[in-house]
């Protein structure tokens, strides 16, 4: 995919002024060392794109140490930013913009950087010591490697140190400020104002003015080194997009999901319980959820995964909605208790923020290889409902949805996120209130003819009676339970009768979910079929390829137990179906067990998000053997 | 959150022990131990004076954990080991409801042993029966936690190689604010317990030794026994001198950081001679080295060893709330969904 069109030049008559390009579309990656501060030069560029008026998509790519040795590969930080004046659904394919702050955050980035692509350096990083570390046996900034790129090295570091000098800060305090000399720079070359960032210091650092005073000079003094020194000879402006009218905010995936599930809390009046144990990708649900104390939301960090589900299925018994967060390894520590939730009929919500596996995996990195643990993970015949938000901003959509199917059905429902979602960002359109979905959960309060596992004819859902309504004290537990009654059972008519009644239960939810949509024409040569995080860029490819006049549709699954209920046929009328996702085939082969079609698969596993051009290009050679 | 039936205004009916009966056939062997138990909390209850719709039973897995279908109470048979963290959820989500956690020597101690810790140093207001028979019953005969070291089982033909652990010990060091024991045959002393148990404000812990009649009978025979009881056990009273035997005429007694059992009149060894029962002590030493003493060194503690005032979690975790409320206002979903930087597309 091509990236970066450049609309229109216009030249300026001083020679002193430099060149203002119009451009619109930019891939920006910021590297460094973790200890560089790229997520936040990151996350104030991206902010600060937002409210400008872009539409952005972003990709915080980090290690799983905290401080891996300073200089070294493993240590290497980045964050990559896309952003336009038109629609966008994805962090780019390749960067246009690399800014590295060492020769290892360069040697391991400087590769997918386009070919002409701007390189900007810090010179002073290029030592003995940290090439060495890098793996460098010649300087790349003296050896002519560097030649196909814009390079600009910049003396960084000691830029940084002497506009900080009067501040008195230390070395070390002071040369950590250099990222947001580097950020100032880059703000100078896109047109974006530091006063987002500069603002966002004064309130961080309100306790030590010295620190405060030093990054906003750091800051400042790299804008003004872009704009009065003669460095640079263009800089480029990327118009507002044309978004729909409303209010916005930035939002990543976490964030959205937090507040997804506040929101179904305050729409359905009952309120938000989250048990959770630290773990990467999905922390940052417990630090936004542990933060909103004035909102009807408890948070309750457990000793490990089980006792956070645990306390969620407690909580959910007791009446609120019960919620836990994890990630994959998590996920498989939860199962048992999972199965306890299917049993006793309970709702609860359990957002797996996917990660790399197996076992420990990668921690920090993204993937999609926890479907069929989500579909099939624990003992028994054990259905739960599954749903996958597409985007960062749709994870707060499927979070209420995943509680309306909990409430409504009586039952567990697997929410999966992964690590690009959860940590990517995209502006968000603020929805009024009449768009929120209502939903309503109601308590067994009647004394008479309560039986704990009478059934809903329709939705099959047994009863909510919660603790503390008299008249209604039953017993539920792990074991098989009589039909209607709820006591034990050990009836083997009445276990087949309760498994399959189980299984029923979570299949007619295909009668409450909406039908899957089809991007582009109702039959075809290919369809595209996707699930999760990998929405962006599948949507891109195929509307770039429908653009071309070629036989591509696509289709997005945001419920995957149950599948929508026309999901069957319309895989009949393509001639080719392909399952693009980031594991071995998950999605495929429930499609290819439950529909018996051919279908065909995309796969990647590097711990990585698809690019644009991969899943065109398996498209096309698809479309070749039509 | 409130009870959802809030704004019933009926006084509270009189309860009896039948109230507390549940209409499940009770399944333990004939002669177990947990009847009895089962019996004196159906019998401790009526006097609480808690609505029954606001009691909750929750155990994991076991013979022990049966107990919740046997209660005319809200009720919950977990997984195994499980248990306390469901009554946390529960507590901390319905601070009002009165929490009861049934569990046994593997359940509480082994497969569980990590939430048991951890849910008796958060100090929520539960309270946690360990009914200890030192062997697995439900899987018919294996060693348990708690067996003796060198304990022939069906899974230790040879004697096992584990120390038992100690359930008090493990309680005191996990800061639990109400540490006791009790035994399931001495009805009297267990309907007592029970009660201090119910009205302690904080996670109380009473290990309750249960006799398990098919798989390891006369566990505790050799001190429980009506007529040896006396002389080898002792019954643990807040502020009174540790005496005990038929005679009242033995004691214990401190010799530096070492207990000795003493004989009142010999060697001019009088009350004043003995240590002191002091439950409320800031710190639980004491109730630790009298967690230590075992028969047939010494007499077997029983009573209350620890009791001590704490805040529980629920309640901070509420008054946080409060405060945030009261600093912020109520959270709104406007003010939810605004948060944050936002900008305007017309």
């Amino acid at each position: 995919m091509e990236t970066r069109k450049v609309v229109s030049t216009q030249t300026e008559t001083l020679p002193s002024k430099p060149v203002v390009r119009e451009i619109d579309e930019v891939v920006i990656r910021f590297v460094g060392d973790s200890g560089d501060g790229m997520q936040l030069t990151g996350t104030q560029f991206a902010d600060t794109t937002a409210l400008f008026g872009n539409d952005l998509a972003t990709l915080p790519d980090f290690p799983a140490e905290i401080r891996a040795p300073a200089g070294t590969l493993a240590g290497v930080s980045g964050y990559q930013i896309n952003f336009s004046s038109h629609e966008i659904r994805t962090p780019g394919d390749q960067p246009n913009v690399l800014v590295a702050m060492n020769p290892a955050a360069l040697r391991s980035n400087v590769a997918d950087l386009e070919e002409g692509g701007i390189l900007i350096l810090d010179s002073d990083a290029f030592t003995e010591g940290n090439l060495g570390k890098a793996g460098y046996k010649t300087n790349p900034l003296k050896d002519g490697s560097l030649a196909g790129y814009r390079l600009f090295d910049i003396p960084l570091t000691s830029l940084t140190l002497k506009a900080v000098a009067d501040t008195g800060l230390g070395g070390r305090q002071a040369t950590r400020c250099k990222n947001f000399f580097a950020l100032g720079l880059v703000f100078w070359m896109y047109e974006r104002p530091v006063d987002y960032t500069r603002d966002w210091i004064e309130k961080k650092f309100k306790n030590n003015q010295q620190i405060a005073r030093a990054n906003i000079q750091a800051l400042q003094a790299g804008y003004n080194y872009a704009d009065t020194t003669e460095t640079f000879t263009e800089h480029y402006r990327v118009r507002k997009a044309q978004l729909e009218p409303g209010t916005y905010r930035s939002i990543t995936g976490n964030e959205a999901t937090a507040t997804g599930f506040i929101t179904a809390a305050l729409l359905c009046g009952r309120p938000l319980f989250y048990g959770s144990y630290p773990i990467t990708p999905a922390s940052d649900i417990l630090h936004e959820l542990s933060r909103l104390k004035n909102y009807p939301v408890k948070t309750f960090q457990a000793e490990d995964e089980i006792s956070a589900v645990g306390a969620a299925i407690g909580a959910s018994y007791g009446g609120s909605l019960g919620l836990c967060g994890t990630s994959g390894p998590g996920l498989a520590l939860k199962s048992e208790a999972v199965g306890l939730a299917v049993m006793t009929e309970l709702p609860l919500v359990i957002a797996n923020i996917q990660r790399g596996g197996p076992s420990t995996g990668l921690p920090t990195k993204t993937e999609q290889a926890d479907l069929l643990q989500a579909m099939f993970g624990r003992n028994g015949e054990c259905p739960v409902a599954v749903v996958a938000p597409a985007t960062p901003a749709d994870c707060f959509w499927m979070a209420i949805e995943a509680f309306r199917i909990a409430t409504r059905y009586m039952t567990p429902v697997i929410y999966l996120s992964d690590g690009y979602l959860g940590n990517g960002s995209e502006p968000w359109r603020i929805p009024g209130p009449q768009a929120l979905p209502k939903f309503e959960v109601a308590f067994r309060t009647q004394k008479e003819g309560f039986l704990p596992y009478q059934r809903d004819p329709k939705t099959l859902a047994r009863p909510w009676a919660v603790p503390g309504t008299p008249g209604l004290e039953h017993r539920i537990g792990g074991l098989e339970k009589e039909d209607v009654t709820g006591n034990v059972s050990y009836d083997p008519l009445n276990h087949d009768k309760m498994v399959r009644l189980r299984e029923e239960k979570i299949a007619r939810i295909a009668n409450d979910i909406p039908e899957v949509k089809i991007l582009g024409r109702e039959s075809g040569k290919v369809l595209v079929v996707g699930w999760g995080s990998t929405y962006g860029a599948i949507t891109s490819a195929v509307e770039s390829m429908q653009g071309r006049g070629l036989s591509v549709s696509s289709i997005h699954l945001r419920h995957l137990n149950p599948f929508p209920r026309n999901l069957g046929s319309i895989l009949g009328r393509f001639k080719k179906v392909l399952v693009p996702e980031l594991n071995l085939g998950q999605l495929r082969l429930l499609m290819r067990a439950r529909y018996l079609v051919d279908a065909i698969g995309l796969n990647k596993v590097q711990g990585k998000p698809f690019k644009v051009s991969e899943i065109v290009e398996a498209v096309e050679k698809l479309l070749g053997e039509v | 959150m409130s009870s959802p039936t809030e704004g019933a205004v009926l006084p509270p009916p009189k309860l009896t022990k039948a109230d507390f009966s549940s209409d499940q056939t009770v399944r333990w062997c004939p002669g177990c131990g947990d009847y009895s138990i089962l019996a004196q909390v159906q019998k401790v209850m009526p006097s609480l004076g808690i609505p029954k719709e606001n009691i909750v039973f929750i155990s994991g897995i076991g013979c022990s954990s049966r107990f919740p279908y046997y209660m005319n109470t809200y009720g919950f048979h977990s997984i195994h080991g499980r248990a306390p963290t469901l009554a946390s959820g529960l507590k901390i989500s319905r601070p009002e409801l009165s929490i009861w956690v049934v569990t046994g020597d593997g359940d509480g101690l082994s497969i569980g042993g990590n939430h048991l810790i951890h849910a008796m140093r958060r100090n929520l207001d539960i309270k946690i029966l360990l009914f200890n028979n030192r062997i697995y019953g439900l899987t018919k005969g294996q060693y348990s936690p708690t067996s003796e070291f060198g304990k022939k089982t069906k899974s230790s033909p040879f004697g096992t190689a584990e120390q038992p652990i100690n359930p008090l010990g493990v309680a005191l060091a996990s800061e639990c604010t109400f540490v006791a024991r009790s035994v399931d045959t001495d009805t009297q002393h267990l309907t007592a317990t029970l009660d201090r148990v119910a009205r302690h404000k904080g996670t109380a812990f009473v290990e309750i030794y249960q006799n398990c009649n098919i798989f390891n009978d006369g566990a505790f025979e050799a001190f429980t026994a009506r007529d040896v009881r006396s002389d080898r056990m002792i019954s643990l009273e807040h502020g009174k001198p540790l005496i005990f035997g038929k005679e009242h005429d033995k004691g214990i007694r401190l010799n530096g950081l070492h207990p000795e059992v003493v004989t009142l009149g010999k060697d001019g060894i009088t009350e004043k001679d003995l240590l002191v029962h002091d439950e409320n002590a800031t710190e639980p030493t004491l109730a630790f080295l009298l967690s230590r003493l075992t028969y047939p060194d010494y007499p077997v503690p029983v009573g209350v060893f620890y009791n001590a005032s704490r805040p529980c979690l629920e309640d901070v975790v509420e008054k946080q709330a409060d405060q945030a409320t009261a600093k912020l206002g109520a959270g709104s979903l406007e003010r939810l969904l605004n948060s944050g930087a936002t900008w305007t597309v017309s």
